[in-house]
């Protein structure tokens, strides 16, 4: 079983050999220990459960998923913040697992992280300028003038004009959309190859939304930056991605270029989110949306073979509630982890 | 409108809140008026610090203490209710009349509590009934908004967060009041949750026939329940109308451009942003409060714009004179 997922994976990561990989993720897991009364180990919580991807250089990505299906474990542990309990991930060439916390201090710098929300993201006690400085003295920038210089420089690109009149305001003072662009600029500001971006417009208005999706689009372009957008709006990501992870329980369950996911998903849950997206008109309100029914699994103990399985009105009895479906290849380029798919 | 005439129950009319602060007086909501039928529902729609909670507070008299001025004239089902005492008002209007189910409803129920008994509790205290009783109601609630039954039993922390929107509805409902005010019903949900409350408020228009005032920012959502469109800007509403005819040929300019910032799933257009930031309602400017922002600002704009009509809608806008 175990070897012919591995099959299956190594099969879908041989295609993009060609390109520069910048960061390769394989079989990941990331599971959290729960305990009984503080001691006594009383199960897992399987946050991350076999994720398998590889990400170009250049290349954006969106991670779609409702809340508490594991997209923030997942990025979490690519920004080096937890410790995959097994699994590789390989940034340029290096393993995180392999790296000392020297090594991992400095792979940090190497990606930038634009939090969900604004406000809580910056300290409110800190000016514009310490709040950009900041990365800069823990990276070792000593001369005070490169520091100014390169938050002057960071602040214009993000469209904070005129800088003078920003750098020494205080968070409070700044509505959403332009707090939001202090946390791009600090996310940018040690100029890394990476960015995750959780959710980076969620919490803002509908009018400022597009504006900011927009600037993070013109940055990825302009430094050629490779980018992870975590969002569960499907409707902004083919704006800022070219491709998309469809993420249900733990698991990717389709991978595909934007395009042909939002023509064409596979996957009954993808079918699900994307029938759930509405659009502003009139005749939404004459008619009922097709929801499936319960809620996402539990991740300590998540439901045997698929686990949509028990929501899935296309389930296939004996076959989806028992084997963990493998990834399928029913088109170039477009995985889906369904046995619908089975050759 | 000919709906609306016929069977009107709320008439909104100059309804103005302002607030006292150390800087100055904040003009929330700056002479609202709307008109809402039965078994209709409203979406008012706008920015973030456009007034629209505060319209919410307004009508359901929830006012804080800093309140400089709160006036006009709120009709509903005939009574002019801003002329009772808040005594009565407490009686005859909030949760038998209407009802609130607040920002965030979700995370304000009582986490020491069966969710059972804090649904029962308006009832109990606003239809006289005994706990069996309430509780009966309840089960009836809780079928209706789709909690099982055996949910009464469980407290807020033992549910979902679909699950305990879904409480708070059914909250709003115990009593069965003719309007329920949503202040963002289903801002901090899933995309499938909030899909699912959406179904649950379209079943509870057909099926109890209560009306609704969705305040949101979410247009795309708000589309799924809205007879009507109410767009507010800076305290004022600027644009009203049908939603067969707004969503498809926005008029007010702010409107189209709110319309055109949506991303779309469905369609390839681009979205557009609106530059600028709404005015402090602490000062607002004193012609049409749109036109800093405005592409399509003329002279006119200096004076601040009558409400226009336009067939069955009304724009707030010189350039439909």
């Amino acid at each position: 079983m175990m070897t012919e997922i591995q099959e299956a994976k190594k099969m879908s990561t041989k295609i993009k050999e060609k390109h520069e990989v910048l960061l390769s993720i394989r079989d990941l897991h990331v599971w959290y220990e729960l305990r009984r009364f503080g001691f006594g180990l009383a199960g897992h919580v399987k946050a991350v459960d076999g994720v398998s991807f590889e990400l170009e250089a250049g290349e954006t990505v969106a991670v779609v998923g409702e809340s508490g299906c594991g997209k923030s474990t997942l990025m979490k542990t690519i920004l080096g913040i937890n410790i995959p309990t097994a699994g590789e991930l390989i940034f340029e060439g290096k393993n995180l697992a392999k790296l000392t916390s020297n090594e991992l201090q400095k792979y940090r710098f190497e990606i930038g992280y634009v939090q969900q929300d604004p406000y809580a993201a910056l300290p409110p006690f800190m000016s514009i300028q310490q709040i950009l400085e900041e990365p800069l003295l823990i990276s070792g920038v000593k001369d005070k003038d490169e520091r100014l210089e390169r938050i002057h420089k960071i602040m214009s690109e993000v469209k904070l004009h005129p800088v003078d009149d920003f750098i020494h305001k205080f968070p409070h003072m700044l509505s959403g959309g332009q707090q939001q662009r202090v946390v791009i600029a600090r996310a940018m500001i040690l100029e890394p190859n990476l960015i995750v971006a959780d959710e980076p417009v969620s919490m803002l208005d509908a009018s400022v939304r597009v504006e900011i999706l927009k600037l993070l689009r013109a940055l990825q372009e302009k430094h050629k930056l490779t980018v992870i957008y975590i969002t569960h709006d499907l409707s902004t990501v083919k704006y800022f991605s070219a491709r998309i992870f469809v993420m249900y329980a733990g698991n990717l369950v389709e991978k595909s270029e934007t395009r042909r996911l939002l023509e064409n998903p596979l996957h009954p849950y993808t079918m699900a989110l994307l029938a759930a997206t509405s659009d502003p008109d009139a005749a939404n309100a004459e008619t009922f949306k097709d929801i499936p029914p319960g809620e996402p699994p539990s991740l300590v103990n998540p439901p045997k073979g698929c686990r949509f399985h028990p929501r899935c009105a296309k389930m296939i009895q004996g076959v989806c509630d028992e084997k963990e479906p493998i990834e399928f290849e029913p088109e170039p380029n477009h995985f889906v982890a369904c046995w619908l798919y089975q050759p | 409108m000919s709906v609306v005439k016929s069977d009107e129950l709320l008439k909104i009319e100059k309804l103005i809140l302002y607030f006292k602060t150390t800087k100055g007086v904040v003009q929330a909501v700056d002479g609202v008026d709307f008109e809402l039928g039965t078994n209709r529902a409203v979406v008012i729609l706008g920015e973030s610090g456009c007034g629209k909670t505060s319209l919410s507070k307004a009508l359901l008299r929830i006012l804080p203490r800093n309140v400089e001025e709160y006036s006009g004239k709120v009709t509903l089902q005939g009574t002019d209710v801003m002329t009772l005492t808040d005594e009565e008002y407490r009686q005859n209007v909030r949760w038998v009349g209407i009802s609130l189910v607040p920002q965030a409803a979700m995370n304000a129920l009582n986490p020491v509590i069966k969710v059972g008994e804090q649904v029962a509790e308006p009832a109990m205290l606003h239809l006289g009934l005994n706990k069996v009783e309430a509780l009966g109601l309840v089960h009836k609630m809780f079928q209706h908004v789709g909690v099982p039954a055996d949910f009464v039993e469980r407290y807020p922390f033992e549910l979902s967060g679909g699950m305990r929107q879904r409480v708070a509805i059914a909250m709003a409902l115990v009593t069965s009041p003719n309007l329920i005010v949503l202040d963002e019903p289903t801002s901090a949900l899933d995309l499938l949750t909030q899909a699912n409350i959406m179904n649950v408020l379209k079943r509870i228009k057909r099926e109890l026939g209560t009306s609704f005032i969705l305040i949101t920012h979410d247009i795309a959502t708000s589309s799924e329940l809205a007879d009507e469109v109410a767009i507010m800007y800076a305290g004022q509403i600027v644009e009203t109308g049908d939603a067969k005819d707004f969503f498809p040929a926005p008029l007010h300019p702010y409107s189209q451009m709110l319309m055109a910032s949506v991303p779309r799933l469905r369609s390839e257009s681009d979205p557009i942003f609106i530059t600028g930031q709404p005015p402090s309602l602490m000062n607002p400017p004193s012609g049409c409060r749109f036109a800093a922002r405005c592409p399509f600002r003329f002279e006119k704009c200096n004076q601040e714009p009558p409400v226009f009509q336009k067939g069955n809608r009304k724009v707030k806008c010189w350039l439909h004179q």
